[in-house]
């Protein structure tokens, strides 16, 4: 593998009134896999359906009901796991986690406590900066989501949909590794990146389909060295842990409230309740969720209904070898194969779709070139259009072309916007439009030369001038493009004008 | 391990079983008994004894990733004490 290196990033310290802290952050980040049905189910994932229409018998917990799994779900479990470079178990187990709600309707969910099927990975959190932060991953499990309640329709019921209910989930969850807000915000991008590149989960954070808990403590600088170095958790402080969130900007707001409101309970003597906190963005603050008399005793145990997963090594080798280029490997290759800038390309991989279609219109042609059509022509006119670029009306050897015609001098850059946006509007072949509508750049010094000398016949006062001031050629540069309709080659009539005002 | 009335009354409440007050002790008393056999079976040494989890060894069934099953909202509600609108309608719920 190509390896890019990194700067760690400097953690961040809040400055409490008495003296600084520092931030510790995990998380566990729940995943919805892009599944037909559901886990345990043949039931429909699909979003948006008729309340309770997607829903077996086994989902609403009917007597004698039995849950039999969905194979293609365990494979995405392993290809996320391959996917974090994790450790693939081929044993792994499902429990009971036992807890009433009635969005649960079978009093527990089924989930994977003690033996989870993928064990320890890590992942590159780059920053943007020049600088990473590598997050270990603990562990993924699978496990069932729960149903949905809705609290508002009615002044006394609450309404119970458990369309989601058995949908399933991987359960990612990280060390406590995280030591910023932004650190947080880009590693659940990460994540999500990683995620759509495999194709495992679409990622869709509005939708609940990635969504974290996000656990905060606040310690003194070097106490997490001393963690790191020992693996004494008593070196940290208590955590709290903020629920369900699903928007990272709204993750960053509540780490940052949430770790000053511990500061400010440590500066007054005080000591954090380890606690599950929700986040309000209205008010900007967290509260408590769950009072401790009704803490949770979630009594796990193996769940008898489901015999252990057995899986076989030959078929994490075959997932392993159908695994795509992922992001990390993608954007060495594009730094170290197309000598493009880290920022180009980051943005050229940010998904899966704009890496292919960069690499299509990249392939025997300059990197950079490619680059700089793509992001900024390409992207830019998308975003106008606020298209993405699975809709982009131009294809890769659409675009390959305007850049062969540029590349061989047919056209100026100029004439190549132009060109662009007809074949974005009206599509057809660039060669073929740049022939049929005279759109090829005068290269013959003949007819530039022709067109300069009646611009400086014209214009006395103007080559004097510039004879002086030689800054003042480029207006002769704009004369000619506009006499020759922006199609003189720039260079040549550059030299020209050199020539003839010297 | 030996349970007291108070643990015997948590155990009741976290799975939403009412038991009278009169009644703990007795309860209390049959999960000691209950507790009592599993520490006899504790005494057994099953070092590097693998767990035994079906009599015929089995593998888990698996299922194709195909919808099979569902658009049933009627049979699913059927026994709801209350549904409307196509939803369970229950007691508020709000933490």
């Amino acid at each position: 593998m190509l390896d890019l290196t990194y700067e760690l990033p400097k953690p961040k310290v809040i400055a409490g009134a008495k003296h600084d802290w520092e931030l510790v952050i995990g998380m566990e980040v729940h995943a919805q896999v892009s599944s037909n049905a559901k886990l345990f189910s043949g039931a429909s994932t699909k979003f948006g359906a008729e309340p309770n229409s997607n829903v077996a018998f086994v989902d609403a917990a009917m007597p004698g009901m039995l849950p039999v799994i969905n194979e293609y779900c365990i494979e995405q479990a392993v290809r996320t796991g391959l996917g974090l470079k994790a450790e693939i178990n081929l044993t792994s187990a499902f429990d009971r986690k036992n807890y009433f709600y009635p969005d649960q309707p079978a009093g527990y969910q089924i989930s994977q406590l003690y033996h989870p099927i993928v064990g320890e990975g890590e992942v590159l959190v780059e920053l943007g900066d020049g600088t990473a932060r590598p997050v270990r991953v603990e562990r993924i499990h699978m496990e069932q989501d729960a149903g949905k309640s809705i609290h508002d329709m009615d002044p006394e019921m609450s309404f119970v949909d458990l369309n989601r209910a058995g949908v399933c989930l991987m359960e990612i969850v990280s060390r406590p590794d995280i030591r910023s807000p932004e650190e947080a915000a880009a590693y659940i991008l990460k994540l999500r990146q990683i995620m759509r590149y495999l194709g495992t989960c679409n990622g869709d954070m509005q939708n609940g389909n990635l969504r974290a808990d996000v656990n905060v403590s606040v310690c003194r600088p070097g106490a997490y060295e001393r963690y790191r170095e020992t693996g004494d958790f008593g070196h940290l402080g208590t955590r709290c842990e903020i629920k369900n969130m699903n928007s990272t900007r709204f993750i960053q707001q509540a780490i940052e409230v949430e770790a000053r409101r511990q500061i400010a309970i440590l500066e007054a003597g005080g000591e954090v309740d380890q606690e599950t906190r929700g986040f309000d963005p209205v008010k900007g603050e967290t509260r408590t969720q769950r009072s401790k008399e009704e803490a949770h005793d979630y009594r796990y145990f193996p769940d008898p209904d489901l015999l252990p997963l057995e899986i076989e090594q030959e078929w994490v080798d075959d997932i392993k070898a159908s695994l795509p280029e992922l992001p990390d490997d993608k954007k060495a290759r594009f730094i170290k194969d197309f000598g493009l800038t880290d920022y180009d390309a980051s943005v050229l991989t940010a998904d899966v779709e704009s890496a292919n279609y960069f690499d299509a219109v990249a392939e025997g042609r300059n990197g950079k070139l490619t680059a700089n059509w793509v992001i900024n022509e390409l992207f830019g006119r998308l975003k106008k259009d606020e298209c993405d670029i699975t809709q982009s009306p131009v294809s890769p050897a659409q675009l390959g072309g305007v850049i062969d015609l540029i590349a061989s001098d047919a056209i100026s850059g100029k004439i190549a916007k132009d060109l662009f946006e007809i074949v974005y509007t009206e599509g057809g072949d660039p060669a073929e439009i740049v022939e049929a509508r005279g759109m090829k750049q005068v290269t013959d010094t003949g007819a530039i030369e022709a067109a300069l000398d009646e611009i400086i016949a014209a214009n006395p006062a103007q080559v004097e001038k510039a004879k002086v001031n030689p800054k003042l050629a480029g207006w002769f540069v704009g004369q000619v493009m506009k006499a020759t309709g922006g199609k003189a080659n720039p260079k040549a009539v550059n030299e020209l004008i050199a020539k003839k005002l010297s | 391990m030996s349970i007291d009335q108070s643990t015997a009354a948590k155990v009741a409440k976290l799975a939403r079983i009412k038991v009278e007050e009169d009644a703990l002790p007795a309860l209390a008393e049959e999960f000691n008994t209950i507790l009592g056999f599993i520490e006899q079976l504790n005494e057994v040494d099953v070092d590097g004894v693998e767990p035994m989890t079906s009599v015929t060894p089995q593998r888990l069934a698996r299922r194709a990733d195909v919808v099979t099953d569902g658009n049933q909202q009627e049979k699913v509600l059927t026994n709801a004490p209350d549904a409307r609108e196509g939803f369970f309608a229950v007691p508020k719920v709000v933490e």
